[in-house]
């Protein structure tokens, strides 16, 4: 200790930065959203590691094309490297990260407290989900908790940061100045309602959607048309899901095991046709982006390439979404938000 | 049961009046309730309600019933208990992804609400269940926040939920209630 009671060798503090004028967050996509350039966002497969070399291995294929990196929070309800760790490591070097919150493990109490950690660490992005049931996962016996759901979520975060409370009524001195994700998948029943549900997120609180994989075109486009209907467009932005497939049994694989995806027959066909399935996946994927960014309302592509995260620059390079922008270079260690 | 619960979603309507009704006929008992005492009379209301809800509509008693902005069906019936739902694991023909053989109740739920003449409602954005009130009567509960003159209350903990779910508490009172709870029915279920 010196004199003045302060640790020696003691790193400087991370502040605490407001966001600017317009802004609820003032996180790097936060940024790129509302200057209306096509955002890209990449989800990031967590390592079952305690290294930290090993979240920034996995990082590393992302970071070159992606605006924000999504950690996933044990999705199908595999246990992994925990969000907020990922998130925290990746934000102090510099990289924009979307933190995810499953409502599946933990409770309302663990969950706002979470909240203000990610915060004072410097994540400004969150995606808010109801998770996976725990009988898909590596550990089926474990308890669910489903306390809270995405939407009471979102609504709960909102509050935090709006009204600076919990949903005790407690003050909070500093709110957590968070961009408000929510997840929602337009390609499985009821499709009728799924417009009516995302206009739901909207309205506890959502500032961004990112959707499960888009596959079927036609209907992500009754989707969306429903959604500019229900005068949704400028009130969310939506970035649409998209990942390159590795094989017809990968993608026959995933329709069965993975909740919630929905690929047509057709693109099973392509890929059982195709020479190199490899090369198709990921020419399919190209595809797919730039029909789905033709879409009025399409603010941008979220990439979730599992275990394919090498295609993912690729991919965005030849889809020619970026328009030569370059996403993220960590400049300023500590800080997410100085690149726009 | 699974199949009068979905009897009672097919006839979402007519208990929807059905309901309505009732509950007009429960709010103008108020003042007998209250001379005998809502704390009295929670454990006789709570144990019909949980026989005619139970047969009906499978109800799990959680005390903040929301069946008039679900379409009749009960969300307490979703293996995860979402109160906005559906979730995004739906399977083809509208099954649910927890337990393949069961109609998602939340795709039911649009459904019914489709059918009701204030299904609206289901757009509200409902906050999350008070465990601590399991087991008690929702009833009850409604009853006391419709006919309740409430004073301005500055009780931190229920405004701030009162607040944050405003358009779901305006429709469903029970799901973030303000009038004092009696104490036989905090935390019954666990007595029980």
């Amino acid at each position: 200790m010196n004199e003045d009671g302060r640790l020696k060798f003691a790193p400087p503090l991370p502040t605490y930065e407001e966001p600017p004028p317009g802004h609820v967050s003032g996180s790097r996509l936060e940024r790129v959203l509302r200057h209306g350039k096509f955002a890209v966002t990449a989800e990031l497969n967590p390592p079952d590691s305690a290294d930290p070399a090993d979240v920034f291995e996995a990082a590393r294929p992302l970071a070159e094309v992606a605006d924000a990196i999504n950690a996933t929070d044990a999705s199908g309800a595999n246990c992994h490297m925990s969000s907020i760790g990922i998130c925290a490591l990746l934000t102090r070097a510099g990289y924009g990260t979307i933190y995810q919150i499953s409502c599946r493990d933990r409770n309302r109490i663990a969950i706002q407290g979470d909240v203000l950690g990610a915060a004072a660490m410097g994540v400004r992005n969150v995606l808010c989900l109801t998770g996976d049931g725990v009988g898909v996962g590596d550990q089926p016996g474990a308890r669910p908790v489903f306390d809270l759901d995405s939407l009471s979520l979102l609504r709960t975060i909102r509050t935090m940061r709006d009204e600076g409370m919990f949903l005790s009524g407690r003050r909070i001195t500093r709110p957590p100045r968070m961009f408000l994700g929510a997840a929602e998948n337009p390609c499985v029943p009821p499709l009728d309602w799924r417009p009516e549900r995302l206009a739901k997120k909207v309205e506890a609180g959502a500032d961004f959607i990112q959707t499960n994989y888009i596959f079927d075109v036609p209907v992500f486009e009754r989707f969306m048309a429903r959604v500019r209907d229900l005068g949704l467009e400028g009130r969310v932005f939506i970035l649409a899901g998209v990942g390159p497939l590795a094989s017809a049994k990968a993608a026959r694989w995933m329709r069965t095991n993975v909740p919630g995806i929905h690929i047509p027959d057709a693109v099973i066909k392509r890929m059982e046709k195709a020479a190199n399935p490899t090369e198709e996946g990921k020419r399919l994927c190209i595809e797919l982006i730039q029909q789905i960014r033709e879409i009025r309302g399409v603010a941008g592509v979220h990439v979730m390439a599992y275990r394919r995260e090498h295609q993912v620059s690729e991919i965005i390079a030849e889809s020619g979404v970026l328009q030569a922008r370059v996403p993220q270079r960590s400049r300023a260690p500590n800080t997410e938000s100085k690149v726009v | 049961m699974y199949r009068t619960r979905l009897f009672a979603i097919r006839h979402a309507r007519a208990f929807e009046w059905l309901y309505k009704r009732f509950e007009t006929v429960m709010v103008a008992l108020d003042p007998l309730f209250v001379r005998i005492g809502y704390d009295r009379v929670e454990r006789l209301v709570a144990a019909v309600e949980r026989v005619t809800k139970g047969l009906v509509f499978d109800c799990r008693m959680c005390g903040q019933c929301v069946l008039s902005s679900t379409g009749m069906s009960c969300p307490m019936n979703c293996p995860k208990q979402l109160r906005n739902g559906p979730c995004g694991g739906v399977r083809p023909g509208g099954f649910c992804e927890v337990n393949p053989e069961m109609r998602c109740v939340w795709v039911l739920a649009w459904e019914g609400a489709a059918r009701m003449k204030d299904g609206g409602k289901i757009r509200d954005v409902q906050p999350p269940v008070d465990r601590s009130l399991d087991g008690s009567s929702s009833w009850l509960r409604v009853t006391r926040e419709k006919a309740a003159r409430l004073p301005d209350r500055s009780d931190a903990p229920r405004t701030a939920i009162a607040r944050a779910f405003a358009d779901a508490r305006a429709h469903e009172p029970a799901v973030a209630p303000l009038a004092p709870e009696p104490a036989s029915a905090v935390r019954s279920g666990e007595k029980r």
